[in-house]
């Protein structure tokens, strides 16, 4: 290459020299070399644009550097000559520019992301497997952010800008049975009174087609929001799971290099705390230990049938346990809808908030409980652990759905009621009517003239759901908070304090101070982040809700494991457990989708709140925009779309797509595993021909 | 943002971004870093290049490297003499390989350097229990050590010549799913 620089080095000069003799002479000679130049000019950026990736020396690199920059500045300059040297300087002049513009860009991008220095102190102190929560704690927090501006822009801000004032229509007002005590802070913790008829829930927002100047159609807009934000959801984790899996390495098998692995890569090379750092050595030394006692002892059985009759025990127990957890909850919620018929005046707080109470006393008993009886299983660590989460997420996928069913009886009961009011509201308007044909002998009858807060209501089934899942997300949040202020930081407070006159070493012994517990707390993340997708499309304040609990979260539970927690002792990860939990967020939001849309297409809406009220169905408003709105083709093309002979050759297309696309990969592997062997026999063979 | 920073020209902290994968403020942050190292030693403004190293004590003790128990050998390996002084583009490029931006195959290539005790550019077997004792600070017996070291040049060697060469090395680690988050 450096001959060849030489060269053309040489030619120019040459061609500078002889700039008397014919111009043709110099043009012959750039359309020849000019090929060539730009080549290396291209060769020359693209070392330019790869030098950081180079294992050379910083000095080494630097010094190309100025080379290579100083041959593209000069070359580039010099290729300009004859035809289209100025658009060709000018796009060289716009290319620098946005290599520079890109590189602001960058910089300022990585000056946005919050909460950097702070994540990356914990993990100093922790190591990488406590920085992950954060991390996706933070990852949440952005997604979650992205899923407010749709709600808040697209729904919430047209109906405050353009909609009707609060008490102006029957649905945005507090009933006159409710108006002295709406403004009570028990009612208004409770998501009642004011709180209830606002932008927070369901039951406030118009059905008008259209509303304001700008003929915004919230109904539709209400709709494909609450669908987006399922879309986004799915789009976002999807993607990020698709970038895990490439940098986590190309699927080796688990047995496959256990030593050299736990050789080169079990340090951490983050840690910067001393105390990590033993507790880092100590689980390198112990992790060792246990491979070469596994290498020795050849994994003898001591008793197989005692072994798989604890195991079949222990799982008989657990799914008792579960079984237990779900008909207490159904018969509390059962309990709560007897409640709701009684006075509230006569309940007590607990018998207000059983429901949510009972399953955050659930979701923090049941885990221990759980790894107790685990410890009759006798399994390796990390198949425990793995067992362990399943059961976990078993027991809250439970619990959040019998949670649902019990919910959905009490919708079904309340359209029931709806029914009745409807022909109550009916019959008063009848009345009404013919008392005034009646007194003023006429049949132009102007409609009843009765304040909003008088009129007769439904009890509008989709805001009772909103409020469930509000009060559900808030008790989730302080029951959250609650237990890290009882046992992180006052465990810590008395195990300093009190170690100074107690018998026995309150730091070594029992209790100690507490560990992180990621697994608890990326779990309760995902279901939290389930039931605000399922709460969206009810409440959508819950967004804007779960934006603040986030952001809170970040500082609390920073703060807290910095002040309170100790590195673990153990130090294991559920391997590659980042796409681990994205795939348990992914499960969830597939089956926060379910009911969503089950509601949707199944269920009717309420007949006087919400931007629905009047259809038949809540997809209803769709159709109406198409029929009404969109040229009659488009129409046309739906009708034919939905048509189920076009329908099931597509569904039957996407499974066949899917079944060649395993096959090819089941394909792939199994060549990967062939090379590897052919590598293997390639190296014998090698050393058998020096033979 | 700095822009009346007089420690580097502009050109500089340009091909110090080209040439790292940091951006402006991290190299302004790195230079106030090295400088705390040794103060009177140090120069504060870099735009003539002095030529000044650092001494291998003075790195180790820094917060990042202090607890690791291969820091000496990852400043000798960025060091031009071998013997762990390195100069401020040393110390950028030491950072700029172990910093998450970087890529596995540039990793790699430093990790091999990094176990390389005796610098001769195979992993042999005097290598592997070296870095045994420093992970396991002792605590294992000599005879598991010998079959530690002897169950990792089986697993990971392909030529079958009782050492781990570089391909060897960089065939084992780029199946590691661990390699990336933790170096």
């Amino acid at each position: 290459m450096i001959m060849m620089t030489t060269d053309i080095y040489a030619l120019f000069s040459s061609s500078s020299s002889s700039s008397s003799s014919s111009d043709s002479d110099e043009e012959s000679l750039s359309e020849g070399e000019i090929e060539a130049l730009k080549e290396q000019v291209e060769e020359k950026k693209k070392l330019i644009a790869t030098l950081r990736n180079k294992p050379w020396r910083m000095q080494k690199r630097l010094s190309l550097l100025k080379e290579a920059q100083e041959f593209v500045e000069k070359f580039e300059g010099a290729l300009g000559k004859g035809k289209g040297r100025r658009l060709y300087a000018f796009k060289v002049m716009m290319t620098k520019k946005l290599i520079k513009f890109n590189r602001d860009f960058e910089n300022f991008k990585t000056a946005c992301i919050p909460w950097e220095r702070k994540i990356k102190e914990v993990e100093s102190h922790f190591g990488s497997s406590v920085a992950s929560y954060f991390l996706f704690l933070r990852w949440m927090y952005g997604v979650n952010l992205v899923l407010f501006g749709f709600m808040f822009g697209l729904v919430v801000l047209p109906e405050v800008l353009m909609g009707l004032p609060y008490g102006s229509i029957p649905r945005k007002t507090v009933p006159r049975e409710e108006q002295d005590t709406a403004m009570d802070f028990s009612v208004l913790l409770d998501f009642g009174g004011y709180c209830q008829y606002s932008i927070l829930f369901y039951g406030f927002y118009n059905n008008d087609r259209t509303i304001g100047l700008l003929k915004f159609r919230l109904p539709l807009s209400y709709l494909l929001t609450s669908v987006g934000i399922f879309g986004y959801s799915l789009l976002v984790v999807i993607r990020t799971m698709a970038r895990n899996a490439n940098e986590g390495g190309d699927g080796g098998e688990e047995g496959d290099f256990i030593f050299s692995w736990k050789m080169f890569t079990s340090w951490d090379y983050l840690i910067g705390n001393p105390e990590t750092a033993d507790n880092k050595y100590a689980s390198i030394t112990t992790s060792f230990k246990e491979s070469i006692v596994d290498e020795q002892e050849n994994q003898k059985d001591e008793n197989i049938h005692l072994r798989r009759f604890l195991r079949v025990f222990a799982n008989f127990l657990i799914l008792c346990s579960l079984g237990g957890s779900g008909y207490l909850i159904y018969f509390v919620v059962k309990r709560s809808q007897d409640f709701a018929k009684v006075d509230p005046k006569t309940l007590t707080w607990f018998e207000k908030n059983e429901v949510e109470f009972v399953m955050s006393l659930l979701g923090l008993v049941c885990p221990p409980l759980f790894e107790t009886i685990a410890e009759l299983e006798d399994y390796h660590p990390r198949i425990a652990l793995k067992w362990q989460l399943g059961r976990i997420f078993a027991l809250f996928l439970g619990n959040l759905y019998t949670f649902l069913f019990a919910l959905f009886d009490e919708v079904t009961a309340k359209l029931e009621t709806e029914k009745s009011i409807k022909n109550a509201t009916e019959w008063a308007y009848q009345q009404y009517f013919a008392n005034y044909s009646l007194f003023y002998n006429t049949t132009d009858v102007p409609p009843p003239n009765v304040a909003p807060a008088d009129v007769i209501r439904g009890p509008c089934w989709e805001t009772g759901v909103g409020r469930e899942f509000v009060k559900l997300t808030v008790s989730d949040v302080q029951v959250t908070y609650l237990t890290i202020l009882v046992g992180d930081f006052a465990r810590a407070v008395i195990v300093r304090f009190l170690n100074y006159c107690w018998c026995w070493d309150l730091e070594a012994g029992f209790p100690s101070y507490g560990e992180f517990d990621i697994s608890g707390n990326v779990l309760g993340l995902v279901f939290n982040q389930g039931m605000i997708w399922m709460g969206a499309f009810y409440a959508p304040g819950l967004v804007g809700i779960n934006v603040l609990r986030l952001l809170t979260s970040m500082y609390y539970q920073s703060w807290a494991v910095m002040a309170c927690n100790v590195p673990h002792e153990r130090v294991f990860k559920a391997s590659r457990s980042n796409n681990f939990y994205m795939g348990l967020l992914l499960l969830v939001l597939f089956l926060s989708l379910l009911p969503v849309v089950y509601s949707m297409m199944t269920l009717a809406p309420s007949f006087d709140c919400g931007p629905f009220s009047g259809q038949e169905k809540m997809y209803d408003v769709v159709i109406e925009t198409i029929e009404q709105d969109l040229p009659a083709f488009i129409g046309n093309i739906f009708t034919y779309a939905s048509n189920p002979g076009l329908i099931m050759p597509a569904i039957l297309l996407m499974i066949l797509a899917i079944y060649y696309l395993n096959t090819v990969s089941k394909a792939y592997q199994q060549t990967n595993i062939d090379l590897r062997k052919k590598m293997k026999m390639v190296s014998i063979g090698v050393v058998f021909v020096l033979f | 943002m700095g822009n009346k920073q007089t420690i580097f020209t502009d050109e500089q902290l340009d091909a110090y971004q080209d040439c790292t994968f940091f951006t402006r403020k991290e190299i302004l942050r790195l230079h106030s870093r090295y400088h705390e190292l040794a103060p009177h030693l140090v120069p504060m403004d870099y735009t003539n290049e002095p030529d000044c190293k650092l001494p291998l004590a003075l790195i180790v003790d820094m917060p990042e490297l202090k607890e690791n128990p291969f820091r000496n050998r990852i400043v000798e390996s960025f060091s031009e003499d071998g013997m762990g002084n390195l100069s401020f583009n040393e110390f950028v490029d030491m950072f700029s390989v172990l910093s998450e931006m970087a890529p596995r195959e540039l990793k790699a290539i430093y990790a091999f350097k990094i176990y390389d005790f005796n610098v001769d550019n195979y992993l042999c077997k005097e290598d592997l229990e070296k870095t045994l004792n420093r992970l396991t600070k002792e605590e294992l017996t000599p005879e598991e050590v010998e079959l530690v070291c002897e169950k990792t040049i089986e697993e990971a060697d392909l030529d079958g010549d009782n050492k781990l060469s570089y391909a060897d090395f960089e065939n084992m680690i780029s199946r590691a799913p661990d390699f990336l988050r933790y170096i």
